[in-house]
């Protein structure tokens, strides 16, 4: 089944990775700015970054016949540092119409401070001037719950903010119900170690009718499988459920999500 | 409604949780022979609460256990924290 993974740091990942994902299925990727293992200490630094994001990747993926498209931000664990921070979101502008960018993220929360959520509301004001959709990272395990409710608590404070143009990613039980109930879309992230594996997010589809959820790998440098998505696929058939539920998850909701940006030009092969 | 039924969903995890459950006592069972293993501390006092709350009958068993690890929400936080988002403006 043609599958999109809307959460992959393929920066992080060898050429390799793109040649199993074509092999399963995969005809685009969706790849986040987030933190690359250090702290980077100039904006040059991010310039870089994005130029990676923007020119180096799409062309890695295409020889695959993959689609790589990407958002860019400074992340939460970054944001403490919040001169460096304003720096860097009044240099994001030079990026936003290069093709394949889709919008500002993975932007959120980490430890759920008042740096991080200054430098929140600081990138929201940026997706706002500029009109573009959000892809949003919570927090992990003891923090997810107040800082996925903080997130929430932001989001709808801003009567600009369309929920239907926003993706919180990496929710789990305690907080799926809460982020598609405010009309926002959600990402389940299926890490092998630390969070949900494709039997839950498989619970949590049959729940939720898969209606805005979508499923990825969030494959970084870090233990993880970058074939995360063709897992749940697989757990999804053994467990009898529609095919078109799950290419709705693993296909069409990306397609839909991606679609609020005028930069994703994609026709289904 | 799962596609599946009772037992086949048991056919298919019934080794999976029954290894699970073993994987749980032992762990339990190396924490009681531990130097300080029998001593309350906690993490163990919240791990076993959240042993506990298996056994509820409740249909949303996961979603529990995943409050019980996390940390309280406060409704005031950006008062506390002094942050101003446009409805505190
Ligand atoms: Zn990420």
């Amino acid at each position: 089944m043609d599958f999109i993974d809307p959460h992959i740091h393929m920066v992080s990942r060898v050429t390799d990775d793109y040649e199993t994902l074509a092999r399963m299925g995969c005809v685009a990727v969706s790849e986040p700015a987030f933190w690359a293992g250090f702290d980077r200490g100039t904006v040059d630094g991010f310039r870089d970054y994005f130029e990676q994001l923007t020119a180096v990747e799409p062309k890695r993926a295409a020889q695959f016949g993959i689609q790589h498209y990407c958002w860019l931000c400074i992340n939460a664990k970054e944001a403490e540092n919040v001169s460096l921070s304003r720096e860097v979101i009044s240099m994001i502008p030079e990026f936003l119409d290069r093709p394949g960018v889709l919008g500002i993220g993975e932007i959120g929360l980490n430890k759920n401070t008042k740096n991080e959520a200054t430098v929140f509301l600081e990138h929201l004001e940026l997706a706002i001037k500029y009109d573009q959709p959000i892809l949003i990272h919570t927090p992990h395990l003891e923090d997810k719950y107040q800082g996925t409710r903080m997130i929430l608590d932001m989001l709808c404070d801003d009567s600009r903010v369309n929920p239907d143009r926003v993706l919180v990613d990496h929710v789990e039980e305690h907080t799926v119900s809460e982020v598609l109930d405010r009309g926002f879309w959600a990402g389940m992230t299926l890490y092998p170690v630390t969070k949900c594996t494709p039997d839950r997010a498989a619970d949590m589809i049959e729940r939720h009718a898969g209606e805005r959820l979508l499923a990825n790998s969030a494959g970084d440098w870090g233990i993880s499988k970058p074939t995360a998505v063709p897992d749940l696929i697989f757990t999804m058939r053994r467990r009898g459920m529609d095919e078109a539920l799950i290419r709705k998850v693993v296909h069409d909701n990306p397609v839909e999500f991606f679609s609020k940006s005028k930069q994703f030009h994609y026709t289904p092969r | 409604m799962s596609q599946q039924t009772a037992d086949e969903i048991l056919d298919a995890s019934y080794l999976e949780v029954r290894a699970k459950v073993l994987e749980l006592a032992a762990v339990l069972d190396r924490l009681d022979r531990a130097p300080g293993g029998t001593e309350r501390s906690p993490r163990r006092d919240q791990l076993t609460q959240a042993i506990e709350m298996l056994l509820a009958d409740d249909p949303d068993r996961a979603a529990k256990v995943q409050h019980w690890f996390s940390r309280q929400y406060d409704p005031d936080w950006k008062t506390k924290l002094g942050v101003e988002t446009p409805s505190t403006k």
